[in-house]
């Protein structure tokens, strides 16, 4: 690990002061991503601002009926909170559905947003990759690739957003509060938040440097029945390979779509609201013809084409959950 | 105000890097000089020589490194041991001594829950949280209905349990500790 300076910041203020006044300063919260990175030296900060003490970690209510979620509240604590279970359920099962218990308990809902990829080549210093080392091509094209994205991706680089947190968010359409070096804030839906890789695969939220996420906030409660079905490679304690995250009405055996996103295929959580109302009230909603609609434009590797019929299959299985009623 | 803890220039005399740091670890106070890079886990283990915590991965894939932190059970390989001034750490050093083990030990002795002994006190501090986690009605991937409390099933406990891997694969005996331990509760 480089050597780096470390400061304990006790107000939003004071955190986004420190982090414009040092050149190469990062915010630090769990760790959990950015020690990772730093031990392998593909995240070199040069000092860090430790954002854990600023008091952001509380989940409280908003005057229209939904929910600020503090940017240091841990995902362990957001997927337990009692209202996210009653009326977010998609949030606490894509968020149980993610990492270990150990690693909830310390990953914090501003961190979990901002993770990186998890692209082999990414962690891979002796490889080119154009995230890592903008310029250097993307080794990942002509390598391996079976987890890469198949929607949105570019030339330039195919990785995905590991995030399962974010798709339920998504799915949820929240809003992200930050406050900019200079004391001001601003709210950026979600849909807006993550970037596609385009040219510049670095570049991957719309923050501006130093720019510190302070809260997420979510909209009142839509009801229905909420689903969050991860597939992956083992039962437990892996990253998606495709993730479908649903919140539905069913009515006497038929299901309506309200919300549905996908993780696992693309540098950002994947929505495509017109697939969401394919299906009139009253109809059943099947499968085929929504994932038909979400994957329009997919541009799969050798390796990945298998994520076509898995779509298809994970979607089908996740509408026949929720056909039933069951809440798993 | 602000802790700037380590700009060299700002704190004359002292050696760049040296940032004080208090841990209360196992009921006992220290104050250590470290260079902020130290893992909470190296804090423990080149520090303090409490080497009970194990060094697996150092990548947050393994558990071995796991340790409870405020009575939350976290991977002190990922976080670094500045972060934790003033924490409250319990090592399985500090869960109980080889005349009075703690019940979660005791379960391992009984049931094997190990061969080569290696991810076993992360399993073993693992494990106690994992139950406490269950009675405070946390949810896991595998809980049913979200409103209602998780059950202490083998599927719970399995599922909670992921982030502690073990090469000797001694799963099977780890569970019926931990289910031993948990029948004594309930
Ligand atoms: C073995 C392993 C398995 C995992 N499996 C999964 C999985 O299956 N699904 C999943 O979704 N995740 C998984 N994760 C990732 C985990 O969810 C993230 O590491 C975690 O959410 C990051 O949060 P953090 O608070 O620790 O972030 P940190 O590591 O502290 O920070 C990450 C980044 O966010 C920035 N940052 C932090 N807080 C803010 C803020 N408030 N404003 C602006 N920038 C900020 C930091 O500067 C840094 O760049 C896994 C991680 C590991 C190690
Ligand atoms: S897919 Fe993206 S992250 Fe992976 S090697 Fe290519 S440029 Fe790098
Ligand atoms: S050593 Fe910390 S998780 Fe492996
Ligand atoms: S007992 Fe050997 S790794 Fe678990």
């Amino acid at each position: 690990m480089r050597a780096f300076t470390y400061e304990r910041a006790e107000t939003a203020a004071e955190a986004v002061a420190a982090v414009a006044r040092t050149p190469g300063a990062r915010f630090i919260a769990g760790g959990t991503n950015l020690l990772d990175l730093m031990k392998l030296e593909i995240e070199t900060p040069t000092h860090l601002v430790d954002v854990n003490r600023l008091g952001l970690d509380h989940v409280e209510e908003t005057g229209d009926g939904g929910l600020r979620i503090g940017a240091l509240v841990r995902n362990t604590d957001l997927a337990a909170d009692p209202r996210v279970r009653r009326d977010y359920g998609v949030l606490s099962r894509a968020i149980v559905a993610g990492a270990s218990g150990q690693l909830r308990n310390r990953a914090t809902t501003g961190g979990n947003l901002m993770q990186r990829t998890r692209c082999p080549y990414f962690y891979d210093t002796a490889m080119p990759c154009n995230k890592r080392e903008p310029g250097t091509g993307c080794a990942a094209l002509g390598g391996l690739s079976h987890n890469h994205a198949i929607l949105g991706s570019s030339e330039a680089c195919i990785a995905t957003h590991p995030s399962d947190m974010a798709v339920a968010l998504r799915a949820l359409d929240a809003t992200v509060e930050t406050m900019a070096p200079d004391g001001s804030g601003r709210s950026i839906a979600i849909a807006d938040f993550h970037r596609l890789p385009g040219d510049t695969p670095h570049i991957e939220t719309v923050l501006g440097p130093g720019e510190l996420i302070t809260a997420v906030t979510l909209p009142p409660p839509r009801g229905g029945i909420h689903l969050y079905r991860k597939v992956r490679e083992r039962a437990s304690y892996a990253f998606a390979n495709v993730a479908v995250a649903l919140v539905a009405k069913v009515r006497s055996g038929r299901v309506v779509v309200d919300r549905l996103a996908f993780g696992g295929l693309a540098h950002k959580p994947w929505r495509v609201e017109a697939a969401e109302r394919l299906f009139a009230e009253g109809e059943d909603a099947a499968a085929d013809p929504i994932a038909d609609l979400v994957l329009a434009g997919a541009r799969p590797t050798e390796h990945n084409a298998y994520k076509l019929p898995l779509v298809r299959r994970t979607l089908a299985a996740t509408l026949d959950t929720a056909r039933q009623g069951e809440t798993s | 105000m602000s802790s700037i803890a380590t700009h060299p220039g700002r704190q004359p005399g002292r050696q760049p890097g040296g940032v004080p740091t208090r841990l209360r670890v196992n009921n006992r106070d220290h104050v250590l000089e470290l260079d902020p890079r130290t893992t909470l886990l190296d804090a423990l283990r080149e520090h303090l020589h409490l080497t009970g915590t194990k060094k697996g991965c150092d990548q947050g894939q393994c558990g071995a490194c796991t340790v409870i932190v405020n009575g939350r059970r976290a991977n002190s390989c990922l976080t670094l041991a500045v972060m934790h001034d003033g924490d409250d750490i319990t090592t399985v050093e500090g869960l109980g001594t080889p005349e009075a083990l703690h019940p979660m030990q005791k379960a391992f002795v009984e049931h094997d829950g190990f061969q080569c002994g290696y991810c076993t006190p992360g399993q073993i501090l693992s494990a106690v949280c994992v139950l406490g986690e269950i009675e405070a009605g946390i949810p896991s991937h595998v809980t049913g209905a979200l409103t209602a409390a998780p059950t202490c099933s083998d599927a719970e406990i399995r599922e909670r349990m992921s982030g502690n891997i073990c090469r000797c694969a001694a799963y099977p005996n780890i569970i019926a500790a931990i289910r031993e331990v948990a029948g004594g509760r309930s």
